[in-house]
């Protein structure tokens, strides 16, 4: 460990000037990063994380304010740089890469000037040093063909190749610090697992030190050496990696390990365990520990009396908690799954399910729609959902899972095959031509919290308003109807008076799934619910999900591309790519091998929060291509790591059949690829 | 303020919905206040409407009364503030009766725009196809004339009055709120309320209406008030060809058009209305951009 550290916060208090006065969201923060370490800050949203990261580079706006302590980089006290200073600073020494790439990439400039700009700006270099430093960055990000992607702007290139980008402009100047804020957010855990080997491999090869800010802590543990966990403003521990994922001391370090969905765990056997409450916003401070309010181990007389510190623990180096328990904690243990799935009731009652189901897109082109391009978003689905049970679908995006969703619900109409809700076909009828009892049967949750209540409607009249469409009488007393509601959904009833913006995306979602209730339905289809969500949320949600799936037997069609929440939740599992069905079967059987290339490629890319476990990964090459390609092969063959040569392109692969309805289309044998698959550490069958 | 008073006491009582709505409403009013740009804007409208309520205590003379002896002198005096016009008309008592048609004929015109623009941009965005395509062309065809020569066929054919002109500036305001309100309406018809209003087997009038509309209002409200202030100018250049409000009473346009040729002698004749439609349109703009930063606060 080097002395002389390279940025070091020294007991820093910031805080925002809002119309209720000044709110101290940081009070006092200590921490060091060394030279070359990899620091992880987590923490659920709210918690100050992203003001750290903005302090840094004094970036906190007009409201912001540093009130105490310094901030040092390079044993510099930043507050001091006048501006001049502070430009050479930023981007030179201190580079940041932010959640939404396209947010930081100029759309009327191509990558390449934008990555050129920067040593020209920051070093003075010529323009034909910076083109060839940009053409050997992009390669080191391993984006192919760096020539053509240099000459393309923001918008041609997709959502992982745009972060690399960022990445690339960030690491050109060869900065000591690279602040990284939510840098995988809102991308596919096949792009997610690829961008954090990214990180963990340039890191090592440049020795730059980062700052890696996440909400979810098996991300950042893929990347860091060290983790800080955070709570309303203040570092409630801090440790190495191995020290907080094998021995947290911090009630909250242990709550947010607790709810994070892991493979193998499973609704039955492991539930998971959400933070009890919700951050509660800073703007009055009690004496005492901040987390005492949701902790469940606190002691009142101690935990709320006095200020605590970050104290240093006896014989583990480097290891610090602020807790008055720390020491007489239990040790923690993970919790794992206990005994085998059942494969409780094989497909007996099926409410909907869809047979050679088909969606072609007419993409206008031209004047008057004269040209026009097919767009194949579903091809020959054919999937079944248990009553009671749950179905998953899981993807990457533009696999067509939301189509299928759509489709089912009727905000779109197949255009091939049929869907049948308990044995009637619906797959043509539109929203509008469905009857009252059809839209009771058959609701949606949606995904984005922040789009699916009216912003102009209070949450009392969403859901009034959806019990008056969709029960047979009206409700004599609708607000009782939806106190009612709101409880199932575990919400206060005074929740009804208030408008989506004064609710936490939690909020937002119980709502929603208030609202899909009204009308009792037998079927609830959920649009990615809890991808948009911090995990600790997540957790509550899948909970209030799976407990209302026991309590009024509701059938569940859950698409997600998080294949650790899906392991969770569901009961069958179908696997889509392209718009087709590549596996489908019953959760224990799609997560053990055999299984199809392309689920064993996404199982392979999901974060595991375990530093001692290190798999065989399966990277896959660029992104999902466009539908509307004419397809005769498999639609995995273009980016398959098993691909056996000229067959997969150009015959369709057959549908395998195994034992309890478990099916995967390929041309590999499924017991070739069981011999091949096996062989690989295998987490839900070890977890086991 | 006793308006945040009596609110806290409202919210005593057990909480009736209207009262509630009523504080709701109360609050966003005060809100005005924390923009100084509005704060301005409000205070002027709300001068130029009390000169125009008060009209009848405020003007010390009748508007078209003439004062021969005042004639000679027609420049600022003890009897008349303002002096007189061309025609020993108090300038002063012309000015108080003149804000009156202005501050009814502008906003009536302003709600009659919005309310077709509005009709017509949700029909186009949240339809789409042939209905978006007629509607849009129709309105690119009218926004295409030269607005001038159509006032002056309009007003000419069917006759100069109040009613006219609201007629006249409703129709050529309205294409413009269309536009505005049907590229809100591409955009929200996507959201995720829709759908579930759709799933709920809601009609395309609610989700247009109560599910659409409300969210679009923020720009809106701002687009009434520039649109306001736009039509103050429409009026008084509509006075000044001429083919605005009938004479002797009074217009501000019109008294522009009565007296500017005497600019080189007389200039208060003409400065004092053209000061006054000014300082109204200002105004109303300053409204506009303090509710536009209002808005993005949020």
């Amino acid at each position: 460990m080097t002395d002389a550290p390279l940025l070091e916060f020294r007991d820093v208090g910031i805080a925002y000037a809002t119309r209720a006065g000044e709110v101290p969201v940081i009070p006092a923060l200590s921490f060091r990063v060394s030279a070359g370490e990899a620091m992880g800050l987590v923490g659920e949203s709210g918690c100050g994380k992203s003001t750290v990261a903005l302090s840094i580079v004094r970036y906190l706006g007009r409201a912001g304010r540093l009130v105490r302590g310094r901030i040092l980089f390079e044993g510099r006290d930043l507050a001091t740089l006048d501006d001049e200073e502070l430009r050479a600073v930023r981007g030179r020494r201190i580079a940041m890469v932010y959640q939404d790439p396209m947010a930081s990439l100029n759309p009327v400039m191509t990558v390449g000037r934008q990555l050129m700009e920067v040593p020209m700006i920051h070093e003075g270099v010529g323009a034909a040093t910076a083109h060839a430093r940009a053409i050997e960055m992009l390669r080191e990000v391993n984006l192919s063909d760096p020539e053509a992607v240099m000459a393309r702007y923001p918008h041609q290139l997709s959502g992982g190749q745009q972060q690399r980008i960022v990445i690339a402009m960030a690491l050109i100047a060869e900065p000591a610090l690279l602040v990284m804020d939510e840098p995988t957010t809102g991308l596919d855990v096949t792009v997610e697992a690829a961008v954090l080997d990214l990180v963990r491999e340039l890191r090592r090869r440049r020795r730059t030190a980062i700052l890696f800010i996440s909400h979810n802590l098996g991300t950042v543990v893929r990347v860091c050496d060290r983790i800080g966990v955070m709570y309303r403003g203040e570092l409630v521990e801090e440790g190495s990696i191995r020290q907080i994922f094998t021995d947290p001391r911090h009630p909250y370090t242990r709550g947010l390990l607790d709810c994070l969905p892991v493979l193998g765990r499973d609704k039955r056997y492991a539930p998971l365990v959400p933070i009890p409450g919700q951050l509660e916003p800073a703007l009055s401070r009690p004496p005492g520990c901040g987390f005492a309010a949701r902790c469940i181990h606190v002691d009142r007389a101690r935990c709320t009396s006095a200020p605590i510190p970050l104290l240093p623990r006896d014989g583990a180096r480097g290891h610090r908690v602020a807790c008055v328990r720390a020491t007489e904690l239990a040790p923690w243990a993970r919790r794992r799954a206990e005994g085998t799935a059942a494969d409780a009731a094989v497909v007996s009652d099926p409410v909907i399910s869809t047979q050679r189901l088909g969606k072609v897109y007419h993409a206008r082109s031209g004047l008057f729609g004269a040209g026009r391009a097919a767009v194949r978003a579903l091809r020959d689905v054919d999937v079944v959902a248990v009553r009671g049970q749950t179905l998953a679908i899981v993807g990457e995006s533009g696999c067509g899972k939301s189509t299928l969703a759509k489709v089912l619900t009727g905000i779109e109409v197949a255009t091939d095959g049929h869907v049948t809700l308990d044995g009637a076909e619906i797959g043509r009828l539109g929203v509008d031509g469905r009857s009252r009892e059809l839209r009771r049967k058959l609701q949606m949750v949606f995904q984005n919290p922040d789009s699916t209540l009216n912003p102009s409607h209070t949450v009392g009249y969403a859901i009034s308003r959806a019990l008056r469409r969709l029960r047979d009488r009206a409700p004599a007393d609708p607000s009782a109807g939806v106190a009612r509601l709101l409880e199932v959904v575990k919400l206060a009833p005074q929740m009804a008076a208030r408008k989506p913006r004064q609710l936490s995306g939690g909020e937002k979602q119980r709502v929603a799934i208030a609202r899909a209730l009204a009308g009792d339905p037998d079927v609830i289809v959920a649009d990615e619910p809890v991808s948009a969500l911090d995990v600790s949320v997540q957790a509550t949600i899948v909970n209030l999900l799976a407990e209302l799936q026991a309590a009024r037997g509701t059938t569940l069609v859950f698409i997600s591309h998080d294949l650790a929440v899906v392991r969770y939740l569901a009961d069958h599992v179908a696997v889509m790519y392209l718009g087709a069905v590549v596996e489908f079967g019953r959760v224990a059987s799609v997560f053990a091998p055999p299984y199809h290339p392309y689920t064993e490629a996404l199982l392979s890319a999901v974060p595991v929060p375990d530093p001692d476990r290190q798999y065989a990964r399966i990277l896959l090459e660029g992104a999902v291509p466009r539908a509307s390609e004419r397809l005769r092969g498999c639609p995995f063959a273009t980016r398959c790591p098993r691909k056996l040569g000229a067959v997969c392109d150009d015959t369709p692969p057959p549908v395998q059949r195994l034992p309890g309805g478990h099916h995967i289309a390929c041309h590999i044998p499924t017991a070739e690829l069981e011999t091949l698959q096996t062989a690989l550490v295998e987490p839900s069958r070890e977890e086991r | 303020m006793t308006a945040p008073a009596t609110a806290e006491a409202l919210s005593v009582s057990p909480p009736a919905t209207s009262r509630r709505r009523a504080r709701d409403g109360w609050r966003r009013l005060a809100r005005v206040g924390e923009s100084t740009p509005a704060t301005v804007g409000v205070l002027i409208i709300l001068f130029w409407l009390a000169v125009a309520a008060l009209a009848p205590l405020l003007a010390p003379y009748p508007p078209n009364a003439t004062d021969l002896a005042a004639l000679a002198h027609p420049t600022p005096s003890r009897a008349h503030w303002l002096g007189t016009d061309h025609l020993g008309r108090d300038l002063l008592s012309r000015l108080a009766w003149g804000a009156r048609p202005v501050l009814v004929i502008a906003p009536l015109a302003v709600l009659g725009a919005t309310a077709l623009g509005c009709l017509l941009g949700l029909a186009a965005g949240y339809h789409r196809r042939w209905i978006d395509l007629v509607l849009t062309r129709a309105c690119d065809i009218v926004l295409s004339f030269p607005v001038i020569i159509l006032y002056m066929i309009i007003l000419t054919t069917f006759g100069s009055s109040a009613w006219n002109i609201v007629g006249v500036l409703t129709l050529t305001k309205a294409p413009i709120i269309a536009r505005i309100v049907r590229g809100m309406t591409l955009e929200l018809r996507e959201c995720e309320y829709v759908a579930a209003a759709k799933m709920r087997g809601e009609s395309a009038l609610y989700i247009m209406v109560v599910e659409i509309l409300p969210n679009a209002r923020g720009p809106l409200i701002v687009d009434m008030c520039l649109r306001t202030g736009y039509n103050i100018i429409i009026i008084g250049v509509l006075g000044f060809l001429g083919i605005g409000l009938p004479p002797p009473d009074p217009d501000w346009g019109g008294m522009v058009k009565d007296t500017y040729g005497m600019m080189s002698v007389w200039p208060h004749m003409a400065l004092v209305p053209c000061a006054a439609i000014s300082s109204l349109v200002i105004g109303f703009n300053l409204l506009a951009v303090g509710l536009r930063e209002l808005g993005l606060r949020d």
